[in-house]
């Protein structure tokens, strides 16, 4: 029993962090109809705007936070669009797709030649106090980060279902031509959902760097975990990408124990096939209306 | 085909045959390389460039055909034998995978075939009684013909050009096919083609199988020509690199993997002068290249042309709608 | 770009005429980039370092050392090419790959072409070849194994272990080599956990130890993936001890995994702590020039540039098969040989004797508790 509500916790605690960059996703496949393929990558550099500002400038940490997110909402969100995003747009989404292949890798190879190859501690958030329940071992953190996750999606559906703002922007993903006749503002619509992306990357990183450390690598971890979470929960629906990565992190500690060590990454990537299969909208997610 | 063409034709094969004339072994090598990914782009780029699906297995498809490979031919049976099973299995595995992906919506293949090319590398890994695990196949035999050896590299250039030819006369043929001109038709009006009671479906399924199966083939030539097989080798970020190859080159331009496919294997070389950042470099030209040119350099290579010749170019739909994701 | 081609062109001409001096090219094949330029860069700073001493010195027998570098990307297809196009390129001996996977590949080049090879790998399979041409700077992870296995078995007294690995092929070398080991010492498996490169969660494998019945955890995974591990095992209140080899020890490890490294006992073949005089100075030159300290795989590149130096120099000439015949059985005392820092034999299939220690994660910092013998 204690052991059952362990791998349970912990892993919720590490699905709501996967949760976080999954909701990137179903973002940017709304505004724009791609897969952002450095989304893991998006998630891995924030981490070393904080070890920057704290290292190099002596910050301390919560300035450097604070800094990183901002720094994060300028690259990855507005010069992601301006840049990258906005002059493809119009060619479809194929090269698009290419695109971020490419800006992934470039991501990853400047940490690793300006800043290290290896991997680095990031300092932790929350106490690390460890406290019992139930013979399961929980710390601070791990209820921390499964709280600000949980927040911050839950406060993000709210945004979009309640605020004008919000529902102008499901209004231009759902379909832009009509948004605009109805006298939507798309492009900065869109722009605000960039905008997000790169503040939920940021919080991801500063969430999942202290247990999971900061390293260039990390991107193609995170962002394959993300993207099946995206897709099992639902691609089009925020809280898809919230249930898909709790499932996926829960997933992945029940495959460990209970069925094969080995084979532990197969199991989410059953549950796509299957949930492809049978339920293609994801678990939570409703029929897509546009006809690609 | 006109007389200029076959000319052209004819010229390409004589500098192919005369390349490896006094280079380096280790250029012999990269050529041999390069045809290799030629092929497995070539298969790429008729499900993508043609059918425009996008498939993230073709690492994957390049791994079944290499271990299948070299199974039966570390166990003595002749490489051609080899090959025909690597081909046939890959065609197989491509109509089972592709046949429900398909049937669901449009742009599911490329999420069922990114989760199958990662399950193909867990099987690789994991089943080490069969595929040797992480340790993976060591020295796969060289194949013989009739009394031609191919064992030094040169002789083995020379081997894989000859595949190399076979697999792009297949696969020319495939295009110019009425079926291939179908799918023309379906790129450059999908709705039209549907009217005209071209059954879509079955033939995006096809052109998947038959693109996975020309992965199969490259793999069957990979594993001699290595002479060395380990899962990490076909893994999802090599399908991402071979993605890049043919978009980079020009997906649906029937040279465009092949000139792909050239770029990415000899960049470091090319790039060798920025030292360490040859990657970095390499990924910022493709992201100005995707934004100044999204058909890739044969399309930028086309629009030039036909800046010059014609003053007004056609828009080409596949990108609008055929390869939307 | 012309200018400075002018200016290369005149300074060539100048030396030309002033009596060039003689180059020996010395290739170091290495993961620039991939999963492995971790480990890559680091065995490439080293190795930089002892030639660029080397050249200070006077070079190899008068003449100044050209290093060529090559990326062989992590990736055993091209690290084979890029040991081909070094052959090619006339290189004289050949340094590198760290990553096993590659060198077990690149190997088979290097010995068809005749060119003797010091590898960073510590793959058991690499010498287990009869491959005449390969020679580690650093001995394979099967010797390490005993030491840890005896260590386990009479210094803890344990008879169940856990053995929690990277399922990765340096893993999978390591976990097979332990597990030859526990049959010797009559030590149970009590549990057996491959894990996953870049796994996060680590939550499942220490809930299995914990309900294993171990009393005592051998572990053997990348830096990272180790300190990850930690990490969960002192959250989770693990209270077994737990020994590793050389990667569990390291400093990197350490620093990473801060508090939870504590207590964590390691076999080194290499550390910049070892009390050695030789190898304290070579971390004060390597932390000076390149802001961090060397780890295993600096000094191992440090060792394998001037194993090239003294070897050659012993035959007289630039002479490949001499080389190979020269290194095989060859046995080098440090007092006489300070480029290879501790005393070392090479056996004849290039596999390395060398002392080793046993040290223990105390307050931060490796402490060594131990000196082992070479075996």
């Amino acid at each position: 029993m204690a052991e059952f509500l362990q791998i349970m916790i912990s892993g919720l605690a590490a699905g709501a962090v996967y949760a976080l960059a999954a909701v990137g996703f179903t973002l940017l496949w709304q505004a724009s109809q791609a897969i952002n393929f450095a989304q893991g990558e998006f998630v891995m550099l924030p981490a070393f705007f904080v070890l920057i500002g704290t290292g190099y400038f002596g910050l301390p940490l919560w300035v450097a936070i604070l800094l990183a997110i901002v720094i994060s909402i300028l690259v990855l969100g507005i010069a992601f669009k301006k840049l990258v995003v906005e002059p493809m747009l119009p060619h479809g989404t194929l090269p698009l797709v290419i695109a971020t292949i490419a800006l992934g890798l470039l991501m990853k190879e400047s940490v690793k030649e300006f800043y290290s190859a290896q991997g680095q501690p990031f300092p932790p958030l929350f106490p690390q106090t460890v406290f019992e329940v139930f013979g399961a071992a929980i710390s601070v953190q791990d209820v921390c980060n499964l709280l600000v996750s949980l927040l911050v999606i839950l406060g993000l559906q709210m945004f979009l279902q309640r605020s004008r703002t919000g529902r102008s922007m499901q209004a231009t993903a759902q379909n832009p031509a009509v948004a605009e006749i109805l006298g939507v503002d798309v492009k900065k619509m869109v722009m605000y959902t960039f905008i997000i992306n790169g503040f939920l990357a940021a919080i991801a990183s500063i969430l999942i760097s202290p247990f999971y450390l900061a390293k260039f690598s990390n991107g193609e971890t995170l962002g394959l975990i993300a993207f099946i979470a995206a897709i099992v929960g639902g691609f089009n629906q925020i809280r898809g990408a919230l249930v898909g990565g709790l499932l996926i992190g829960v997933l992945d500690n029940l495959a460990a124990a209970y069925v094969s060590a080995q084979y532990r990454a197969a199991v989410p990537l059953i549950l796509l096939i299957v949930i492809i299969m049978v339920r293609p909208q994801g678990l939570v997610g409703t029929t897509e209306g546009r006809a690609v | 085909m006109s007389w200029l063409r076959i000319a052209a034709v004819l010229a390409a094969i004589v500098v192919l045959v005369l390349a490896p004339m006094g280079q380096t072994t280790y250029f012999v090598y990269v050529l041999c390389s390069w045809l290799v990914f030629s092929i497995a782009a070539m298969g790429l780029n008729l499900t993508l460039g043609y059918a425009g699906q996008v498939s993230l297995a073709q690492a994957a498809f390049m791994g079944i055909g290499a271990y299948v490979t070299s199974l039966m031919t570390l166990a003595g049976i002749h490489w051609i034998f080899a090959v025909f099973a690597s081909v046939t299995s890959c065609f197989a595995v491509g109509l089972i995978l592709g046949y429900p992906a398909l049937r669901v919506q449009h742009h599911f293949l490329a999420f069922v075939t990114l989760a199958f090319n990662a399950l193909v590398f867990l099987v690789l890994r994991n089943e080490e009684w069969l595929t040797g695990g992480s340790f993976g196949l060591v020295g796969m035999p060289r194949p013989e013909f009739l009394g031609f050896k191919t064992g030094t590299q040169t002789q083995f250039y020379y081997f894989v050009l000859v595949c190399f030819l076979i697999a792009t006369g297949i696969m020319a043929w495939i295009i110019h096919s009425p079926w291939g001109r179908a799918f023309k038709a379906l790129r450059e009006n999908p709705i039209r083609a549907n009217s005209l009671g071209l059954n879509t479906r079955r033939m995006t399924l096809l052109a998947f199988a038959i693109g996975s199966a020309f992965g199969g083939l490259a793999g069957a030539i990979q594993a001699p020509l290595v002479q060395f097989i380990e899962p990490g080798s076909f893994a999802l970020i090599h399908s991402l690199k071979l993605l890049l190859m043919v978009v980079v080159g020009g997906s649906g331009f029937f040279l465009g993997p092949i000139l792909g496919a050239a770029i990415v294997v000899l960049l470091p070389e090319l790039l060798r002068f920025t030292e360490g950042y040859y990657l970095m470099v390499y990924a910022l030209m493709v992201l100005v290249l995707m934004v100044f040119s999204p058909t890739g350099l044969f399309g930028l290579g086309t629009r030039f042309w036909q800046r010059l010749t014609r003053p007004k170019q056609v828009e080409r739909g596949d990108l609008k709608q055929g390869a939307s994701l | 770009m012309l200018k400075r081609y002018l200016v290369g062109l005149a300074m060539a001409v100048t030396i030309g005429v002033g009596g060039a001096q003689a180059q020996v090219k010395i290739a170091n094949i290495a993961e620039l980039s991939g999963a492995g330029a971790a480990a890559g860069t680091v065995w490439k700073d080293g190795v930089d370092l002892a030639v660029d001493e080397i050249n200070a010195s006077g070079g190899i027998l008068g003449q100044h050392i050209e290093l060529m570098e090559y990326d062989s990307q992590t990736d055993p297809q091209n690290s084979r090419a890029m040991v081909q196009k070094a052959i090619d390129d006339g290189a004289y001996v050949l340094l590198g790959t760290v990553y096993s996977s590659s060198t077990v590949v690149n190997m088979l080049v290097a010995q068809q072409n005749g060119y003797p090879q010091l590898t960073g790998s510590e793959a058991p399979a690499i010498t287990q070849k009869g491959n005449p041409f390969i020679f580690r700077t650093a001995f394979g992870s099967q010797k390490g194994m005993p030491k840890i296995g005896a260590y386990l078995s009479f210094g803890l007294k344990a008879s169940k272990v856990a053995i929690v690995w990277a399922n990765t092929e340096y893993g999978k070398g390591g976990h097979d080599a332990f597990v030859d080991v526990t049959k010797e010492f009559n030590l149970e498996i009590a549990a057996d956990l491959p894990t996953e490169q870049g796994q996060a969660d680590f939550s499942a494998d220490v809930v299995k130890i914990k309900n294993s019945g171990a009393d005592a955890v051998f572990a053997f995974m990348t830096e990272e993936e180790s300190a990850r591990f930690l990490i969960e095992a002192e959250k989770q209140g693990l209270e077994l001890p737990i020994a590793g080899d050389t990667v569990l020890g390291s400093q990197k490890v350490i620093d990473l995994a801060g508090a939870a490294a504590e207590g964590v006992m390691s076999h080194v073949g290499l550390s910049a702590d070892a009390p050695v005089p030789t190898i304290q100075a070579m971390d004060k030159k390597f932390t000076e020039r390149f802001g961090y300290r060397p780890d295993h795989n600096a000094i191992k590149g440090y060792i394998g540039a001037y194993a090239i130096k003294y070897v050659t120099e012993m035959v007289g000439e630039f002479d490949r098969q001499k080389f190979a015949d020269t290194m095989h059985g060859l046995c080098l005392q440090a007092k006489e040989y300070p480029g290879l820092l501790l005393d070392i034999c090479w056996d004849q299939n290039g596999e390395v004797s060398r002392e080793s220690f046993l040290v223990q994660v105390t307050n931060g910092q490796q402490q060594i508790v131990q000196t082992l013998p070479a075996n």
